[in-house]
C-alpha cells in the first residue's frame, strides 16, 4: 500500500494549490454557511422553522476545505447536519431556506425538512436523518463510480457518534475490499448530542478505526479550513490513484446546541467560548488573509456585507415563498 | 399524590424498579449523564450510578443485541431507543432473536427485555422522526407491544412491562410527553397537571398488560385507539356532539379482546383510529377483530381514519396527522347508515 503523506503535487487529475483568489473564496464560502445558520437559527426562534434543525456553526472549515478540494462530478453524503454541506456544494440558499420553511420552493417541496434535501446537479446526495445510515449509501455511489470507471470519488461524510454504528465497519471492509474511491470523512465535533467522546468510544483516534481493514486515516486540524484543503487534496490523490478508500478525521467543534432544543449541560459555556476565541476557524483564516496581504480588513466587511444580502434575500424568500398545495401530499411516493 | 407529566412519570417507573431490582439496567444513547432527548431518564445515572444506568455508543443493532443477550442470562436490561425511526437496525436482532429464543429454545432461555421508544408525529421531525412503526411488531409473534397515552398508565404499564418476562416494545407518544394533546396544533396544549391522569403514586404499582381503558363511555360508537390518538378521539366526540365510547387499548399485542367485543356489541358501530399508515396498519386487524367477533352486531361497515399512505411530509404536518375534524368526519360515517 502506498502512503498518502508522500503523494506529491502534479497528478494529472490532481487538484491544484490553492492562489490568492481560491483563498478568499474559503473566506467567502465559510462566512456564506455561518451566516445562513445564524439567519437559519433565528427563523427557528421565531416560529418559521419547525421541528429539527442542527447548525452547523464553528464546523465550516471541514466542508468548504473539502469541497474545495474536489474536482467536477465528485460526489458527497452527510447526515443531518447538512445545510453546510448543502451551501458548499453550490445549492441555492433559497431553494435551502425554503425547504427549512417547509415551502414548495424547496429542494424537496417542502418535504423533506433540514435534514431531507439532495440535488443532483450539484451531486449531493443528502442529507440522512438516521445516524450513520449514509456511510455505507456512500459505499455504495463509489461503487457506481468505479463500475463507470467515471473517476469521481465519493465523501461520505459522518460525526464521531456515527463512526460507532456497526454498519460503517461492514462499508470499511466492503470499500477496501472492492478498492472503491470513497473518502470517509468523521467529523469529531467532540460531542454526541450530549455525549462526549470519552463517554461512547473505546478508542478515540478515529482516524484509527480502519486499521484493521487496511484503510489508512489521518487526523486533520478540522479548525484550519487550509489544513482540511491540503489533506483534502492529498486524500482525494490517493484514492483517485486506484488505492482504494481512506478515511479523515476532522477535529473540529459545534458552538451551538445538537439541534434547537439542547440543555448544553453536557459542557461549560467557557469551554465553547474557548474555542472560539482561540480556533473559530473563520476569524482565524481572516487574519492570515490581512497578515498575508491578500485581503484588508475593508475586503472582509465587503464580503461580510454581500453575503448578509444572500441570506437575508433568502430568508425573505423562504418566509414568502407559498407552501406545497395539498395535492403534493401523493406525488413521489411510487413511481 | 404529585402530579406528573408523562416524562416524570416514566423516569419514576424506572427510578422505582431500578431500586426494586438489581437486574434492572437502563441504558441507551444519550441516556446517561445527558439525561436523555426528551430527559426520560434524568437524574437516574447520578442516583443509581454508572453501572446500572448509562450510556451505549450510537449503533442500535448492537445495543439491543446486547441488551438480549443479557436478558437471556438472567438481568432485566430496559433500553431506550432515542426515537423509534431509529428501531430498524435492530430490527433483525428484535424478530429473529428477542421475540424467538424462548420457542426456539423451548422455554429454557427468555429474554425479559424493554425497549422503549418515542414514536408519533406532531413535532415537525419529518420522515425520519415522526413514524408510528407499532404494526412491524404486533405482527411478530413472541413480542409485546405497549401504548400508554398519560401519565398514570406510563407509569404503571411500564412497571408492568420491565417486569414481565418477555420482550416489550413500549412505544411512548412524544406528543404527549407534556400535555394531553387532542391535535388542535394551534392551540397551547392543557398541562398535564390539569388533567386527572397525572395524579401518579411516587412508589411501585403496575398497570396489566393486555387491559384495556375506557377513556371516554358513550352509547352511539367504538372508537378503537391508542396512544395521542385517544386525546383526538375524545376531543372529536365533544366538538361534534356524538356519544363515542373511546377504547384505549393500551396494550396492541395481546390485544384486549374482550373489552372491544363489549364494547362493539353495545355500540353496534366502529371507528378504529391511528396515526400510522392506514394500509397493513394495527387498525387492519382490529377491523378484522371486530367483523369475527362482532359481525351479527354491526349495523354499519367499520370506518378507519388514519396517516395517509405517504412518507411522514415535513410540510404537511397537520394535513398527515389525524385531527379531530378527520376522526369527526370518521364518526359521521359510522353512524350514516
Amino acid at each position: 500500500m502506498s502512503d498518502p503523506s508522500v503523494v506529491e503535487d502534479g497528478g494529472v487529475n490532481a487538484t491544484p494549490a490553492p492562489n490568492s483568489t481560491t483563498l478568499k473564496k474559503f473566506y467567502h464560502d465559510m462566512l456564506l454557511i455561518r451566516r445562513f445558520e445564524e439567519k437559519a437559527g433565528q427563523l427557528y426562534g421565531m416560529g418559521l422553522i419547525g421541528g429539527f434543525c442542527h447548525l452547523y456553526i464553528g464546523q465550516e472549515a471541514v466542508v468548504v476545505g473539502m469541497q474545495n478540494a474536489l474536482l467536477p462530478g465528485d460526489q458527497i453524503i452527510t447526515a443531518y447536519r447538512d445545510h453546510g454541506h448543502m451551501l458548499a456544494t453550490g445549492m441555492d440558499p433559497k431553494g435551502v431556506m425554503a425547504e427549512l420553511t417547509g415551502r414548495a420552493a424547496g429542494y424537496s417541496k417542502g418535504k423533506g425538512g433540514s435534514m431531507h434535501m439532495f440535488s443532483a446537479e450539484t451531486h449531493f446526495y443528502g442529507g440522512h436523518g438516521i445516524v450513520g445510515a449514509q456511510v455505507p449509501l456512500g459505499t455504495g455511489l463509489a461503487f457506481a463510480n468505479k463500475y463507470k470507471e467515471n473517476g469521481a470519488v465519493t465523501l461520505a461524510y459522518m460525526g464521531e457518534g456515527a463512526a460507532n454504528q456497526g454498519q460503517v465497519y461492514e462499508s470499511f471492509n466492503m470499500a477496501k475490499l472492492w478498492n472503491l474511491p470513497v473518502i470517509y470523512v468523521v467529523e469529531n465535533n467532540r460531542y454526541a448530542m450530549g455525549t462526549s467522546v470519552e463517554r461512547a468510544s473505546a478508542q478515540p483516534d478515529f482516524y484509527k478505526r480502519g486499521e484493521s481493514f487496511n484503510v489508512p486515516g489521518v487526523s486533520v486540524d478540522g479548525m484550519d479550513v487550509e489544513a482540511v484543503f491540503e489533506a483534502g487534496r492529498k486524500a482525494l490523490e490517493f484514492v483517485r490513484g486506484g488505492n482504494g478508500p481512506m478515511i479523515l478525521e476532522m477535529k473540529t467543534y459545534r458552538y451551538r446546541g445538537h439541534s434547537m432544543s439542547d440543555p448544553a449541560k453536557y459542557r461549560t459555556r467557557d469551554e465553547v467560548q474557548s474555542v472560539r476565541d482561540r480556533k473559530d476557524p473563520i476569524d482565524q483564516f481572516g487574519k492570515k488573509l490581512v497578515d498575508r496581504n491578500l485581503a484588508s480588513e475593508a475586503d472582509l466587511k465587503v464580503i461580510d456585507k454581500e453575503i448578509r444580502l444572500v441570506v437575508n434575500e433568502a430568508a425573505e424568500f423562504a418566509i414568502e415563498a407559498p407552501e406545497p398545495d395539498a395535492s403534493e401530499l401523493y406525488t413521489d411516493v411510487l413511481a | 399524590m404529585p402530579a406528573m407529566t408523562m416524562i416524570q412519570a416514566l423516569n419514576s417507573a424506572l427510578d422505582v424498579m431500578l431500586a426494586k431490582d438489581p437486574d434492572v439496567l437502563v441504558f441507551g444513547e444519550d441516556i446517561g449523564y445527558f439525561g436523555g432527548v426528551f430527559r426520560v431518564t434524568e437524574g437516574l445515572q447520578k442516583k443509581h450510578g454508572q453501572t446500572r444506568c448509562f450510556d451505549s455508543p450510537i449503533g442500535e443493532a448492537g445495543l439491543v443485541a446486547a441488551a438480549i443477550g443479557m436478558g437471556a442470562y438472567g438481568l432485566r436490561p430496559v433500553v431506550e431507543i432515542q426515537f423509534a425511526d431509529y428501531i430498524y437496525p435492530a430490527y433483525d436482532q428484535i424478530v429473529s432473536e428477542a421475540a424467538r429464543i424462548r420457542y426456539r429454545s423451548a422455554g429454557e432461555f427468555h429474554v425479559p427485555l424493554t425497549i422503549r421508544t418515542p414514536y408519533g408525529g406532531g413535532i415537525y421531525g419529518g420522515q425520519t422522526h415522526s413514524q408510528s412503526p407499532e404494526a412491524l411488531f404486533t405482527h411478530v409473534t413472541g413480542l409485546k407491544t405497549v401504548i400508554p397515552s398519560n401519565p398514570y398508565d406510563a407509569k404503571g404499564l411500564l412497571i408492568s412491562a420491565i417486569e414481565d418476562d418477555d420482550p416489550v416494545i413500549f412505544l411512548e407518544p412524544k406528543r404527549l410527553y407534556n400535555g394531553p394533546f387532542d391535535g388542535h396544533h394551534d392551540k397551547a396544549v392543557t398541562p398535564w397537571a390539569k388533567h386527572k391522569a397525572s395524579e401518579v403514586p411516587e412508589g411501585h404499582y403496575a398497570v396489566p398488560l393486555g387491559k384495556a381503558a375506557t377513556a371516554r363511555a358513550g352509547s352511539a360508537v367504538t372508537v378503537l385507539t391508542y396512544g395521542t390518538m385517544v386525546h383526538v378521539a375524545i376531543a372529536a366526540a365533544e366538538e361534534t356532539g356524538i356519544d363515542a365510547e373511546v377504547v384505549d387499548l393500551r396494550t396492541l399485542m395481546p390485544v384486549d379482546i374482550d373489552a372491544i367485543v363489549r364494547s362493539v356489541q353495545k355500540t353496534g358501530r366502529c371507528v378504529v383510529a391511528h396515526e400510522a399508515t392506514l394500509t397493513s396498519g394495527f387498525g387492519a386487524e382490529l377491523c378484522a377483530l371486530v367483523q369475527e367477533h362482532c359481525f351479527w352486531h354491526l349495523e354499519a361497515p367499520i370506518q378507519r381514519v388514519a396517516g395517509w399512505d405517504t412518507p411522514y411530509p415535513h410540510a404537511f404536518e397537520w394535513d398527515y396527522f389525524p385531527g379531530p375534524k378527520r376522526l369527526a368526519d370518521g364518526l359521521k360515517r359510522a353512524l350514516e347508515n
